[in-house]
């Protein structure tokens, strides 16, 4: 089977455990996905699945997209993404992919968008620097980065110095999230904590990559 | 809101809750968890304040304890309380009742109501 799905954040609220402990948790619509193409080893040098999560109209897909998805008989989506290795022997070209055969409550997952752009920004919002005292002196210098180097030796200015710059609008992969519940019917998934990206926003969830190194995540007080 | 949201936060909801309101005086009865123990705690005193939103819904419980102001914010549909029990109705104008804060004495009584 798939070893991930593509959905939308649909938003964030607060759930509670067997325990009563609360913690905040991301709803995310996940699929159902439809399999627009099977790659192999064979046919294309590598093994993935190219799979098709909601709805683009027809008018606003090229015309070499079009072709492709009407070879697979598969009504164009929003978003297309190839997941890698698993799901090749047993999926076909058309089949649907719903939520609960991908995941199921208790899983640990990554989830991957595009987080909030926040624009422009300054080096105390993006880098967290400090800025300039309010008085003592700072004249017109309050949220500056100040130095940004030497002299003549080295006599230039060292690659990755933080600056301003554009914040936010980037990929971002938030690790290590546990499915606290599959709401198969809704094809949505409950995670504990928060995933990249506004309400509505495109993610794509995988079974996570890596081992968890905090093993549960923290509840909120009372 | 989007739907999905909704139906999450309204199958948390819990039933049987006592209608109170800011100003009313409330005796809760929370659940303390020490060790393998639970026991249970009462903390009593007067509702400043409610932060509504579905299941997220919190309210302010303030008292006087031995001479210092306590406040503890309650999740209203918490499992861990395990009562709610509405002791007097207040009387009051406001919704937030910050102001009690600076007051002591008779000038922190509120005044109560019969419903």
């Amino acid at each position: 089977m798939l070893n991930g799905l593509i959905g939308k954040k649909v938003g964030m609220t607060e759930v509670v455990d067997d325990k009563g402990r609360r913690f905040a948790a991301t709803v995310i619509e996940l699929g159902p996905c439809m399999v627009s193409q099977v790659k192999t080893g064979v046919s294309d040098g590598y093994d993935a699945v190219q799979v098709t999560f909601g709805r683009r109209r027809l008018t606003r897909v090229t015309k070499p997209l079009r072709g492709h998805f009407a070879k697979a008989n598969v009504a164009p989506g929003i978003v297309t993404r190839e997941f890698v290795k698993a799901g090749v022997a047993e999926l076909k070209v058309g089949q649907a992919v719903s939520v609960a055969e991908v995941f199921k409550a208790g899983d640990m997952v990554d989830v991957e968008g595009f987080c909030k752009g926040r624009g422009f920004a300054g080096v105390i919002k993006r880098h967290g620097f400090a800025g300039f005292p309010g008085s003592h002196g700072t004249h017109e210098y309050f949220r500056h980065g100040g130095s940004i180097g030497n002299r003549s030796f080295p006599g230039r200015v060292f690659k990755g110095l933080r600056m301003a710059g554009q914040m936010g609008n980037r990929q971002v992969t938030v690790g290590n999230l546990r499915v606290c519940r599959v709401m198969a019917e809704d094809h949505a998934i409950v995670v504990l904590g928060a995933a990249p990206g506004a309400d509505g926003a495109v993610v794509i969830v995988r079974h996570a990559a890596k081992r968890a190194t905090r093993s549960e995540p923290r509840a909120k007080q009372g | 809101m989007s739907n999905l949201v909704n139906k999450l936060e309204q199958e948390q909801l819990r039933e049987g809750l006592p209608a109170f309101r800011v100003g009313d005086t409330v005796r809760v009865q929370v659940k303390v968890v020490e060790g393998e123990r639970e026991r249970t705690q009462t903390f009593a005193g007067t509702v400043i304040r409610i932060n509504r939103g579905a299941n997220r819904t919190r309210f302010t419980v303030r008292k006087i304890s031995y001479g210092i102001g306590v406040e503890r914010i309650f999740p209203l549909h918490s499992p861990h309380l395990e009562r709610i029990e509405v002791v007097s109705r207040g009387r009051v104008r406001r919704a937030r009742l910050y102001y009690i804060r600076k007051l002591s004495g008779k000038a922190a009584r509120i005044q109560t109501t019969t419903q």
